[in-house]
């Protein structure tokens, strides 16, 4: 437990101090949201109507953009190596690592969310429980794109590879993630949507790992 | 039986030229009586018309599109507990043909779609599942290509492919909940099919010219791939000596 929480410190420094890579995904984050006022038109309506979704949809962008460096630099510089050696379990390895992608990139967005929830009209009502999706919605994100960042750290130009890999993989999170802000702006019940959504993560955090360190050994072998 | 017998390509060669004349005639028969059951001997829908003739494609596609995308997912999980370099090859050249049975459905169903429902294309629920069972086969066919060593790449393809397969019934689900307008399921139910033994005949024996096309066409895949590792090292071994 001491080696999982140290190699996660480590992970969230490093994040933080090579060049936030926190401040680039929340900058994406606002700035995806921001252009669908402009394409669909200012009208009030029409962006309470389509916030929760993009908002949701913008979220799997952000995710996505930083997931690629999720273990190619350890893997640059031999790190990985290290770590396939130490006691923990590489399984552990990848389940500390997508943490650490959570608090850097999946934790930020939670905080802005408010704010861009306010640009698209929504129903103040709305906002605590798109708050709730997005904190049970965004650890998956993190375990599914880490499969997909396992399986590609060895290639050169992975990014659009790890896209079309792991975006059809993040349709349930975005369904119910979104039929649940729905439901509270509709006034019915959320409950339903917000077990699925931590359902879909629970199992992800069950499969992702052994998958994700299965993709890891056949990388460094 | 040892399974590690047809791991020798000369003797799965021999295989294959053993079942490629009779799953080629099998096709041939099938497809041939199956076309004239269901364009001629087969009633018009009463509310449909003609155009219910469209099922004896689109439905056969269907099917396959996710029957294939499971047997690559078998033979993935064959290659990673056996290492079977047969299961690999098997994969490898079933998801192509997989992919085109998707695109077949998902065009079929559009070209349905547009007299019965009044749209080409509608965000139900098993379209869209149908969809992004597409998108799977993309990024399955994408990861072979990604990666130059064969090895790898097999044992990449076929950690997506499980994690895939594991997803499949959590996006149908997710999907479903979402919205739906598709027709439920109506040949496979617990009370008997809901659908006219006059259609049914000519549906099964379409589904079976369309499994044996897939078995002939994967065979010659295989055959094909086993073919162009030979010339490779051959020329390996021509430059190296």
């Amino acid at each position: 437990m001491r080696l999982f929480l140290n190699l996660l410190r480590r992970d969230v420094l490093l994040a933080f101090r090579q060049g936030s890579a926190s401040g680039m995904t929340v900058a994406f984050f606002v700035i995806t949201v921001t252009l669908f006022p402009l394409a669909v038109g200012p009208d009030a309506v029409i962006l309470a109507r389509i916030g929760p979704g993009v908002i949701w949809v913008a979220a799997l962008l952000s995710a996505l953009l930083s997931l690629d460096r999720l273990f190619q630099a350890d893997f640059e510089d031999g790190a990985l190596d290290l770590l396939v050696l130490s006691p923990l379990l590489l399984e552990a390895v990848v389940i500390a690592k997508a943490a650490a992608h959570w608090l850097t990139a999946g934790l930020p967005l939670l905080l802005i969310a408010p704010v861009l929830a306010l640009f698209m009209n929504l129903d103040l009502e709305a906002f605590g429980i798109l708050l709730l999706s997005l904190a049970l919605g965004t650890p998956a994100l993190s375990l599914i794109g880490a499969v997909g960042a396992a399986l590609t750290v060895a290639l050169k130009r992975g990014g659009a590879l790890l896209s079309l890999l792991i975006l059809p993989l993040y349709v349930p999170t975005l369904i119910f993630g979104v039929s649940a802000i729905e439901a509270a702006i509709t006034s019915s019940d959320p409950v339903p949507s917000l077990l699925l959504l931590m359902a879909v993560s629970l199992v992800t955090l069950a499969i992702s790992p052994i998958a994700a360190a299965a993709a890891l050994r056949l990388a460094l072998e | 039986m040892d399974m590690h017998k047809y791991a020798n390509p000369a003797r799965f060669n021999k295989l294959a030229d053993a079942i490629l004349p009779w799953s080629l005639g099998l096709m041939a028969l099938a497809f041939g009586t199956g076309l004239y059951l269901s364009l001629f001997a087969s009633p018009a829908d009463y509310q449909q018309g003609e155009m219910v003739r469209m099922m004896y494609i689109h439905v056969p596609n269907a099917v396959l599109a996710q029957g294939v995308y499971v047997f690559i997912a078998l033979a993935s999980a064959v290659s990673l507990i056996w290492k079977h370099p047969l299961a690999d090859l098997s994969a490898k050249a079933a998801a192509p043909i997989g992919a085109v049975f998707t695109v077949l459905a998902l065009v079929t169903g559009a070209i349905w779609g547009k007299p019965t429902w009044g749209a080409w294309w509608v965000w139900d629920a098993r379209l869209t599942s149908v969809l992004i069972l597409l998108f799977l086969y993309f990024g399955y066919m994408a990861i072979w290509q990604a990666m130059e060593n064969e090895t790898r790449a097999a044992k990449a393809a076929a950690i997506l492919a499980l994690v895939g397969a594991i997803n499949i019934p959590i996006i149908k689900f997710s999907v479903e909940w979402w919205n739906t307008l598709h027709q439920g399921a109506s040949i496979l139910r617990l009370d008997g099919p809901a659908i006219h033994p006059d259609m049914l005949w000519p549906l099964f024996t379409m589904m079976a010219g369309l499994v044996a096309y897939f078995v002939t066409v994967l065979l010659w895949r295989i055959k094909a791939e086993m073919a162009a590792r030979k010339v490779q090292n051959l020329r390996y071994s021509r430059a190296a000596g």
